[in-house]
């Protein structure tokens, strides 16, 4: 397994002066996984965006780094993937070109070919991999985002709300996912579920008056 | 604050009663009297009180500039506060120069605008304001707003310098000094006014700075109260 | 370099998506024929004088413009997207990569425009110097997408009224159109190219202060 770790401190965010939540550190390395709960608002979302560097903390800092050696948050992206109901796919191109188009953008080393019929048929979208992603069902929008998180291989891989929108048949898929992902890197969860905060080793609770409680 | 306060109203009373007081003469003798200046002469009196605040709108610009700039640094509301607050003051005293500008044109040229270089920076200069608030109109969140109309102020403020330097040079105008100004209505604009003209001139400029100074003052103290009050106020 | 090529594959992605939607490219041509015809209607015989006639030019370009150089960010942010380009592309090669488009995009318009003019007012739009016309519409265009590329990155974070985009681009453009107005004049008057030089070099001074000042806010915007 490579080193990886992602250490966050003391991270606070505010909108217009609310403190959402207020000081969260905690640290994880390869073969950690954590998940974020807590109830609807309680800003679970807002901190995955600030683990991905999509969303800037009031205070605090997120650091990444790679066999031992702290990398800037622009190179940690190479190895940061996320799920999550806020992301959307080009709805005007297909499954397939949305890989090809994003991995391109991304400046990805490996032949998008091999890789995006690997990922499609894991998520089990290959035989819609040329059907606009304007057609596709929520479900399926689901898998596709699964398949563009997981593309290139990231040491890091972020889920809010994995199971949305999935049948049985996808939350399978996901939870060989997480199995696989544990064993490689870190993976962070951010669910109301009960079930799904179980599959992760440490739990972090965000509470109503912008605590955190780091548990496990 | 309160040399500011007193030396704002003393110095303005002051030019209103000499600037609009002290008669002309063709051979000024003494402190009390004022040279005609050929082209202008009473008009010229409009130069205390136009050209002061002209200059402070700008003035205002650069400050709500360099608070815009400070808040992209500092992420602290109250820099946010002090740009805007400056920046109304700034959109006041432009419509005060727009306004005093027009009234000079109309007795000097005959018709209230006319699109020479000056006039038109100070028209663009209010556009600006306007933009800036409407944009602030147009963003909820308390941070994006900050954010945004500092950037936006910045950039604005980019183009500037090229109308207020670049365009008078490249074109000529009405106002007094541009290219193709006849006869001499050049003491007024290089500054080269006899010595109780300029005199009350640069009191006045500062009369007027001080009173923006002070206004600015009662703005932010306000704004922060109106923040304190309602902590949660988007 | 994998910023260049990441730049590339955006522009790409934008050019591919716009083929696709045909988002701004409808509006745009709507735009031109809708404001050369009201244009025509006004003057029915009327010759334009050059002076007219270069203000009419870049009026269109200019409204045109307004009407589809904001796409390349409101359209993400439309559609929710702009999560999806942060986590694949860095700031600089998004601004790049959305600048270059808009500058492919201006350059389209005034070819458009161009081809469109000689056509309509074939008397009076008689271009005499084309050199001084050539480098206008070519610095012309390049200014013109650099204000509106950053501006529509502001715009695109607003709860956007339609007319916030103009209202916030026109002041900063007015430098822009006097000198692009005025240098066109001489090249339709038929000066010599050094009439021009003045107007030239007001126009990269812009170019450069707007790209850099934009590149360097740009983290601002871009970023929540």
């Amino acid at each position: 397994m490579i080193d990886v770790s992602l250490t966050v401190a003391g991270i606070t965010k505010s909108f217009s002066r609310r403190a959402i939540f207020r000081d969260i550190s905690f640290s994880l390395h390869g073969g950690d996984s954590l998940a974020i709960t807590g109830r609807n608002g309680s800003g679970k979302s807002t901190l995955v965006k600030i683990l991905c560097d999509v969303l800037t903390p009031t205070a605090g800092a997120v650091q990444y780094a790679i066999d031992g050696k702290n990398v800037s948050m622009e190179s940690a992206k190479d190895q940061l993937g996320m799920v999550s109901p806020y992301l959307q796919l080009y709805d005007e191109f297909s499954g397939l070109e949305n890989l090809e188009l994003l991995s391109r953008i991304r400046s990805n080393n490996f032949p998008i070919d091999e890789r995006s019929s690997e990922f499609l048929k894991l998520v089990g979208l290959w035989d819609r991999r040329k059907d606009m992603v304007r057609t596709y069902s929520s479900g399926m929008k689901q898998r596709l985002k699964y398949a563009f998180a997981l593309l290139h291989r990231p040491l890091v891989l972020i889920l809010d709300e994995p199971t949305s929108n999935l049948d049985a048949e996808g939350v399978d898929v996901v939870k060989s996912v997480v199995e696989n992902q544990k064993s490689s890197g870190i993976l962070v969860v951010a669910t109301n579920d009960a079930m799904e905060a179980r599959w992760c080793g440490q739990e972090l609770q965000l509470g109503d008056q912008a605590q955190a409680e780091l548990k496990r | 604050m309160k040399f500011v306060k007193y030396g704002s109203i003393i110095l303005i009373t002051f030019v209103i009663i000499a600037g609009l007081a002290i008669p002309l003469s063709p051979s000024p003798q003494g402190w009390l009297q004022f040279p005609v200046i050929p082209a202008l002469e009473e008009k010229a009196r409009n130069i205390f009180f136009h050209v002061p605040v002209a200059w402070t709108t700008v003035v205002a610009f650069l400050v709500a500039l360099f608070y815009g700039y400070r808040y992209l640094r500092s992420r602290d509301i109250n820099d946010d506060i002090k740009s805007v607050s400056s920046a109304g003051l700034g959109l006041l005293f432009c419509v005060l120069a727009t306004i005093t500008g027009a009234l000079w044109a109309k007795f000097n040229w005959g018709s209230f605008w006319n699109w020479d270089p000056r006039e038109t920076s100070i028209f663009v200069l209010l556009l600006i304001y306007g933009a800036y608030f409407a944009l602030r109109s147009a963003l909820e969140s308390e941070e994006k707003r900050a954010t945004l109309s500092a950037v936006y102020s910045i950039v604005a403020g980019i183009t500037v310098p090229f109308f207020i330097f670049v365009m008078p040079r490249m074109m000529a105008g009405l106002h007094p000094g541009a290219k193709g100004d006849p006869e001499g209505a050049g003491p007024v604009v290089q500054f080269d006014m006899s010595p109780n003209m300029l005199l009350v001139f640069l009191l006045s400029l500062l009369g007027f700075t001080l009173l923006y100074v002070w206004l600015f003052n009662i703005r932010v103290r306000m704004a922060k109260l109106e923040y304190e009050r309602n902590p949660h106020h988007s | 370099m994998s910023a260049l090529s990441s730049t590339y594959a955006l522009i790409r992605k934008d050019i591919l998506s716009e083929l696709r939607t045909r988002y701004a490219l409808n509006a745009l041509l709507m735009f031109v024929v809708t404001t050369v015809a009201t244009i025509l209607f006004a003057l029915r015989s009327d010759q334009p004088t050059p002076t007219v006639l270069s203000g009419m030019y870049w009026v269109v370009i200019f409204f045109t413009a307004m009407s589809g150089l904001s796409r390349v960010f409101v359209s993400e942010e439309e559609r929710g997207t702009t999560m999806t380009l942060q986590l694949v592309a860095s700031p600089s090669v998004v601004y790049f990569g959305k600048l270059l488009f808009n500058v492919a995009l201006t350059l389209s318009l005034t070819l458009a425009v161009t081809l469109l003019y000689t056509i309509v007012f074939s008397t009076s739009f008689t271009i005499q110097t084309p050199s001084i016309f050539a480098v206008t519409v070519l610095l012309g265009s390049l200014g013109f997408a650099s204000a509106a590329t950053i501006i529509a990155a502001i715009v695109a974070k607003a709860n956007t009224r339609g007319t916030l985009y103009p209202v916030l681009a026109f002041p900063v453009l007015i430098v822009l159109l006097m000198t692009v107005m005025n240098a066109t004049t001489k090249a339709l008057d038929g000066e010599e190219f050094g009439a021009a030089m003045g107007d030239f070099q007001i126009l990269l001074g812009y170019i450069f202060a707007m790209t850099g000042g934009s590149y360097l806010l740009f983290d601002f915007v871009w970023k929540d």
